[in-house]
């Protein structure tokens, strides 16, 4: 039982954080249309935390809710990868983060519309609708600016080659993964990794951009708690209300 | 070339049988990409099932200086208005 409630904690955090990081771009799009694309995504997963964290709680059985398990726990006690904690920094980074996020979230969540427990196949399938979009965006973005000018390919390489480090953890099983496997809850490593780097492969050539080895080296911690300091100034932002005035509420 | 992104005219089918109805405009590449930002741009609250993007450059527009010539004609002629013929009451939706 407590694997499947980290494992929620996972997915719904890894939502969770994404969101609040696109949201400190609301108002700072490069484009009027940009800044609406971004936010609609920020929402979606938003909405996606909430029945992650929802779940959990329920699961858990202390009587936490969605946002006491949102904006009560500490940066060790957050489940999220290391990959959306990354800052924002330039367009280029933003836009390659979401993309190695979007492949990872939607052959997760086309797995996960076959698990053997009912509740996340109810939440698979009502996510993957949204992510089928992220991801058809965010790759569409890729090829643009990859296969643009000089400047917007220079500045995509160099985003994908510092974030690459990151686009590992989601495919690095730990005990509470392997659990779930066992247990038919998530789908095995192998699948979704081929299917993830086949698609990352296909986009990046189009975009003209060199995919780095996914051999190579990856960053890893986050999904364990071990997190960046980054995180904390992210939820010293996001439960600075709920720490002040505990309780508030609209 | 300006340096600016062209601007599309955004079309929206609200539902099945109505037409397509003008919801406003915006900037994009190309019509692709349109789309996409009309998606995100305007259907937020669930408001179409069909989108059409036209370049703005492509519309082609009557003046309004040509109204009086345009328009104003068919003010005198009512009987061009079918409001002279009882309607059944049998006959609905008319």
């Amino acid at each position: 039982m407590d694997a499947k409630f980290q494992y929620l904690l996972r997915q719904g955090d890894n939502a969770l954080i994404l969101s609040q990081q696109l949201c400190q771009l609301v108002g700072k799009g490069p484009a009027l249309e940009e800044d609406m694309a971004l936010s609609n995504v920020a929402l979606d997963l938003l909405g996606q935390t909430r029945m992650w964290l929802t779940y959990a709680g329920e699961l858990e059985g202390k009587g936490r809710d969605e946002d006491r398990l949102a904006f009560l726990r500490d940066a060790h006690d957050y489940r999220s990868c290391l990959l959306v904690e990354q800052p924002n920094g330039s367009y280029a980074d933003t836009l390659t983060r979401q993309f190695l996020f979007d492949t990872w979230h939607y052959f997760l969540m086309d797995g996960l519309t076959r698990s053997s427990d009912e509740r996340i196949r109810e939440i698979a399938a009502k996510s993957i609708k949204e992510v089928t979009y992220h991801l058809r965006r965010s790759g569409d973005l890729v090829v643009r600016l990859g296969d643009g000018s000089d400047k917007s390919r220079a500045m995509m390489q160099t985003a994908l080659d510092e974030l690459w480090m990151y686009s590992g953890e989601m495919f690095l099983y730990d005990e509470i993964d392997n659990a779930m496997v066992e247990q038919g809850v998530a789908p095995p490593v192998d699948s979704i990794r081929t299917q993830c780097l086949d698609h990352m492969a296909e986009v990046f050539a189009d975009a003209t951009l060199t995919m780095p080895s996914p051999e190579a080296w990856m960053q890893r911690g986050g999904k364990q708690g071990r997190h960046s300091e980054r995180l904390g100034f992210i939820l010293a932002e996001m439960q600075f209300l709920q720490r002040a005035y505990p309780g508030a509420a609209w | 070339m300006s340096k600016e992104w062209p601007l599309w005219e955004v079309f929206i089918r609200s539902q099945h049988g109505l037409a397509h109805k003008h919801v406003g405009s915006l900037h994009a590449p190309d019509a692709e990409m349109a789309i996409n930002n009309a998606r995100d741009v305007y259907t937020r609250r669930n408001e179409g099932v069909s989108i059409w993007v036209v370049r703005a450059a492509d519309i082609v527009a009557s003046s309004p200086l040509d109204k009086e010539s345009l328009f104003e004609p068919a003010n005198s002629k009512v009987y061009r208005h079918p409001t002279f013929f009882p309607m059944p009451e049998e006959v609905k939706n008319l």
